[in-house]
């Protein structure tokens, strides 16, 4: 029996732009969490920042971030997570705005 | 201002055609990550939480009128029309993309300026007063200096690959308000027998091992500066720790082996190169004086000022963003970069145009960008003062808040920065807009807050007279409080109040500070320093913590 894992997302910044991105099950990449793939084993999540890895003219700086599902997806767990879903605080730049 | 040589021009340019390659490289897949992150660190150019961020240097915090309307254009073309000063004396530009940076820098090349050196280990933006030149207290402007040094450290081989990033303030006042005890050299102006020298502070610094300069020399002759940083940084450059980042910067080379043999063994390795230096350093200085003489100030009745302090608005704006010039007709200008609500430091492009203007019609083409993130025209006469101060009205740039509770240093904290454990811009936003409500700011008087969102300190909390920590406790954004910090000639680092605070309970904390403040004060001529100097602690804690117990300091 393995340790119990933290469900967990990769995500990244794009290379060009530098916004956040998070894996998709389907391979993609998306700047909305609740899309991507929650990933449950560490099996799994080896393999996917793996493939993450293996794409540095897309992102830069893949990690796995912990997250928890959500009704619409997953989502953050730890509020530095959750602003980069967002934005900064100070202004309506960054996602906030960008994808409305 | 200095202006760039024919040999300044073509190393920029050389620079700029090297790192527009190397992006290339980069974005055809010729070169890794790993490869090109230290290439894209030596230009200034971070990757943030939400994108990437490029640091402009602004040497000893001077910029033309021409650069900063060129800082506007590019805030316009490929940022998102604003940019931040930094508390050392730089911007940065939180929205670039990458495939634009080389364009950008390329734009900043085309009025002398560029990015590198504000990243890695290697001697960084030297910093300095930022009333330089103007100041009423000054024994002499200290930026030829800044600008020998500046010279000296770029690109130098030998100081390139030091064991952590190195940092050298300046001050030509015995006012320091350059914050020189807290850098890795500081270096304090003084004299002696008539002649200018400076007292040499060595082992400041901030972050997680906060720490006040040891002096090292009382008095070195202004002809000996170079050969005797070079001494330093030689003797750094060699015991300092390499193997642990934490322990790497000089404070820690300098506590552990201790001030007297670290005095030593500088003097020791400055006697022995010295004598290499055979005067070029100072026909250099010579050179670079008479691109900082002063401008020929005007002389002109200031009736107009004196009419225009009939104006309650004017007159407090007056009372509070002037400083004393050196000539009684002038006055320094410390334009507020911190309107109530706003983020400590953000300038928009229009903003940068009506200051770029305004230096040029006023300001004899003078600005100055201040450590505590304000701009500065350093030399106004006083009979053009109402019309900068109705100027400033038109851009949100009158606020008479310097000095106050308001005027406050944050970080960009967890809404930009990568490294941040919490965010600190919202918590200045919010003492800010609620001492306002208060209308309690003016009653307060001289008080400096700083706000930090991590243990690197950049919003040198640790100097705040209250200082505040972002940090991230299980999870959550929690703030600890640290009194008694001063970042001037009588420095020291702050005392921790105990316990740290929830995110909405900051505002309510500092406002039971404030309030212990005006109640055990002597007068309102008793500054918070002052109370906290003479009361200690207790009062404070028993303010912030009532009767809980104050022991588990965090
Ligand atoms: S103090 Fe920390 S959070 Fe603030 S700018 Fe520096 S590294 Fe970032």
């Amino acid at each position: 029996m393995s340790r119990r894992f933290t469900p967990k997302v990769v995500t990244a910044n794009r290379l060009r732009e530098g916004d956040v991105v998070y894996l998709a099950a389907d391979d993609s990449w998306t700047p909305h969490h609740h899309e991507a793939e929650l990933i449950e084993d560490e099996t799994r999540a080896a393999a996917r920042l793996a493939l993450a890895a293996s794409q540095p003219l897309y992102v830069v700086g893949a990690y796995l971030a912990d997250a928890k599902p959500g009704p619409n997806g997953p989502e953050p767990t730890h509020f530095r997570e959750e602003f980069r879903t967002r934005g900064p605080s100070n202004y309506a730049h960054g996602k906030q705005v960008d994808l409305v | 201002m200095y202006s760039y040589s024919e040999f300044d021009e073509a190393f920029i340019a050389s620079r700029v055609a090297q790192f527009t390659d190397q992006v290339n490289r980069r974005l055809d897949g010729s070169l890794t990550e790993d490869e090109f992150r230290p290439l894209r660190l030596m230009n200034g150019l971070y990757l943030q939480l939400h994108a990437y961020m490029l640091r402009v240097a602004i040497p000893y915090g001077t910029i033309n009128p021409r650069q900063m309307r060129q800082l506007a254009h590019i805030a316009d073309t490929w940022d998102k029309g604003y940019g931040h000063f930094t508390t050392r004396q730089n911007i940065q530009f939180n929205w670039p993309k990458l495939p634009d940076v080389p364009a950008i820098l390329q734009a900043l090349a085309d009025v002398g300026m560029h990015a590198i050196q504000t990243s890695g280990n290697c001697v960084r933006n030297v910093t300095a007063d930022h009333f330089a030149g103007a100041a009423a207290d000054e024994i002499e402007d200290p930026r030829p200096y800044a600008e020998l040094l500046r010279q000296w450290s770029t690109d130098h081989p030998e100081f390139q690959f030091l064991p952590r990033k190195f940092k050298i303030a300046i001050t030509g006042s015995p006012h320091d308000r350059a914050v020189t005890a807290a850098h890795d050299i500081g270096l304090r102006m003084t004299s002696r027998d008539g002649a200018p020298g400076f007292e040499v502070f060595v082992g400041g610094g901030l972050g997680r091992t906060p720490m006040i300069g040891h002096k090292v020399r009382d008095f070195l002759p202004v002809g000996d500066l170079l050969p005797y940083v070079e001494a330093v940084l030689s003797v750094y450059n060699i015991l300092g720790r390499r193997d642990n980042k934490y322990k790497a910067r000089i404070k820690i080379t300098v506590f552990e082996t201790g001030a007297a043999e670290i005095t030593r063994m500088i003097e020791e390795r400055f006697a022995e190169i010295r004598p290499l230096f055979k005067g070029h350093d100072q026909q250099l200085l010579a050179d670079i004086r008479a691109a900082f003489a002063s401008p020929a100030l005007k002389t002109a009745p200031v009736t107009a000022y004196e009419t225009a302090r009939k104006d309650p608005i004017f007159r407090a704006w007056a009372d509070t963003n002037l400083s004393a010039h050196r000539d009684a007709d002038h006055a320094i200008v410390t334009v507020s970069i911190k309107a109530h609500g706003q983020t400590p430091g953000d300038a928009t492009s229009a903003q940068m145009r009506v200051l770029a203007d305004l230096s040029e019609t006023y300001g004899y083409n003078e600005l100055r960008i201040s450590h505590e993130q304000n701009v500065i025209l350093p030399h106004v006469h006083k009979s053009d003062l109402p019309a900068v101060h109705a100027a400033l009205q038109q851009v949100g740039l009158a606020t008479a808040n310097v000095g106050l509770i308001s005027d406050i240093i944050a970080c960009p904290g967890m809404d930009y920065c990568a490294l941040a454990t919490a965010r600190s811009i919202p918590i200045a936003q919010e003492i800010a807009t609620h001492f306002r409500a208060l209308d309690l700011e003016h009653e307060i008087g001289p008080l400096k807050i700083k706000i930090s969102g991590c243990i690197n300190a950049c919003g040198h909390h640790h100097v705040g007279h209250i200082g505040i920590l972002g940090l991230d406790r299980a999870g959550v954004e929690n703030y600890q409080i640290t009194l008694g910090g001063d970042g001037t000639e009588t420095a020291s680092i702050g005392e921790k109040t105990g316990h740290g605070f929830a995110y909405d309970q900051v505002v309510p904390a500092v406002e039971r500070l404030i309030r212990a403040y005006i109640e055990h004060r002597t007068s309102a001529e008793e500054t918070f320093l002052q109370a906290y100097r003479r009361l200690g602690i207790e009062p404070f804690k028993a303010a912030l913590y009532g009767s809980e117990d104050t022991q588990d300091a965090a």
